[in-house]
């Protein structure tokens, strides 16, 4: 589980985040959901440690994570996986090494039995006869499968996405979605997506938090967001011209 | 004033980072021998070219300079050997590596930080910027002693062919030359300055590429930078280590 209380952020003076308090919870998909420039990859760098938060409190479980020191957090972040908006996997290395990287840095296994979870891993993500290949050779879904891939080769009991469909098409969004959820569930992971795609949102929102000009103005899910008297929520929920239509005639 | 400070403050910052206990010494060994041959090896080509002709260059400059017969010729190869040890295959060679290994080293690690390759590398958990830029320092200091002394005798063969083939010099009183009261230390001299700038090269790179902000506009800016600083600091500290060295 992940607790934020009263965190607040701010960039030279300019304010970012203004006293987020939400819980995430384990075994469950949790979105983080707003306007682009609405804070919210500001907000998931903060609990992941990337950005230092002005005030507030940021627990995993019960270890205050934003007052651990460099080491601590160390120890923290073995147990994260991340899967970044540009899937930033090391152009330098191929597929397998991608995935073997954090095997070869945290475990004392065998290369045999790196080699072995590796594939496993990326047997789980549908990357097949890839093991060689670079990451400039591969296009952007499998790019992101990769990433999933990697950040799950630990078995972390945190996992962080950003914007894990940006550039994606529908059906190859959709394909990703379900694998973070049902990886999710079959790890019982904390996870926490941000989006801004509301497909996503319906898909696998199981908690949603709402954040609008670094403000949290809604929390809930997938069944109660379309019900919302939020009205900067439904702004954004109704965005399109085909939501619109299907708010105004719902038969 | 207060930007000098605050680069300055935050370049030894990163360095306390780069020099803290590596994760694992297995992956680090293995980073180290890849940097290896990506900053040493790969550099041993543009020096040898460079320092043939720089020795040629050197040998019928010194000959046309000292075109007096009061000057014996195997002058000719004392000026060339010197030149060449004292100054050219340690300083000379440092800042053409610092145009090519530096550039490369910004520029690598600056794409690595604005694609986040260098986020997820903390996210995992593992010191980036020790894993990042300790190889390539070790690297360079191990294999930079090894490009001066290739540096050193191609340099002198080079201009071995120039006066020769060029009929400025025998080759008897070209060899006299390069033997004529030769002092070791110039050679000690030399590699203790390659060792500073290997690591005035790699570290000044590192930073420079470590704290890039924005994108491909800004790696290319960073990578330019490296270049620049890394020059000056090399020749800042050609001459303090002369003072130092051989006063």
């Amino acid at each position: 589980m992940i607790r934020i209380n009263n965190l607040n952020k701010s960039f030279n003076g300019k304010t970012v985040l203004t006293d987020i308090s939400v819980t995430f919870e384990p075994g469950k998909t949790n979105l983080i959901i707003g306007r682009s420039g609405s804070g919210k990859t500001v907000l998931l760098k903060s609990i992941v440690g990337l950005n230092e938060i002005d005030s507030g409190e940021i627990w995993y479980n019960d270890i205050l994570f934003n007052k651990l020191d460099f080491e601590g957090k160390k120890e923290i972040r073995k147990e994260m996986g991340m899967l970044f908006q540009g899937s930033a996997l090391f152009d330098s290395l191929t597929v397998e090494q991608n995935v073997r990287f954090p095997l070869d840095m945290f475990t004392e296994k065998s290369l045999e039995e790196k080699t072995e979870r590796v594939n496993f891993c990326l047997k789980r993500v549908n990357i097949l006869n890839a093991n060689t290949l670079f990451p400039s050779e591969l296009s952007g879904g499998m790019k992101k499968r990769v990433a999933i891939a990697r950040a799950i080769s630990l078995n972390p009991k945190y996992l962080f996405c950003d914007e894990p469909n940006s550039g994606l098409d529908p059906l190859t969004a959709i394909l990703i979605d379900e694998l973070i959820k049902e990886i999710t569930e079959e790890y019982s992971m904390t996870t926490i997506v941000n989006t801004h795609d509301m497909n996503s949102v319906m898909e696998i929102g199981e908690k949603i938090v709402f954040i609008s000009e670094g403000v949290k103005c809604w929390e809930g899910n997938k069944h109660q967001i379309l019900n919302s008297d939020c009205n900067t929520l439904n702004d954004f929920v109704f965005a399109n011209a085909l939501a619109k239509k299907l708010k105004q005639e719902p038969d | 004033m207060f930007r000098f400070f605050n680069q300055l403050g935050s370049y030894f910052l990163l360095l306390k980072k780069v020099f803290s206990r590596p994760e694992k010494a297995s992956v680090y060994y293995k980073q180290t021998m890849h940097e290896l041959v990506s900053l040493g090896v790969n550099s041993i080509g543009i020096v040898t070219i460079i320092s043939f002709f720089m020795g040629a260059v050197i040998t019928l400059q010194t000959a046309y300079n000292t075109e007096n017969p009061i000057y014996p010729t195997y002058l000719i190869g004392l000026g060339c050997r010197d030149s060449i040890l004292l100054e050219f295959s340690s300083t000379i060679v440092a800042l053409i590596l610092a145009g090519k290994v530096g550039s490369n080293i910004a520029s690598e690690i600056g794409t690595m930080r604005v694609t986040e390759q260098i986020d997820a590398l903390e996210i995992m958990g593992v010191n980036s910027a020790s894993y990042l830029i300790l190889p390539k320092i070790i690297a360079a200091l191990a294999f930079n002693p090894f490009l001066t002394l290739i540096s050193i005798n191609v340099g002198i063969l080079g201009g071995w062919m120039a006066g020769t083939m060029s009929g400025v010099i025998t080759s008897e009183d070209f060899i006299y030359g390069i033997q004529y009261a030769f002092i070791p230390y110039y050679i000690t001299y030399a590699l203790i300055k390659t060792l500073f700038f290997a690591f005035i090269i790699t570290s000044v790179s590192g930073f420079q590429g470590y704290y890039v902000e924005g994108g491909s506009l800004e790696v290319g800016r960073a990578s330019t930078k490296a270049v620049v600083f890394s020059s000056v600091l090399i020749l800042l500290f050609n001459v303090i280590l002369t003072q130092l060295l051989l006063s």
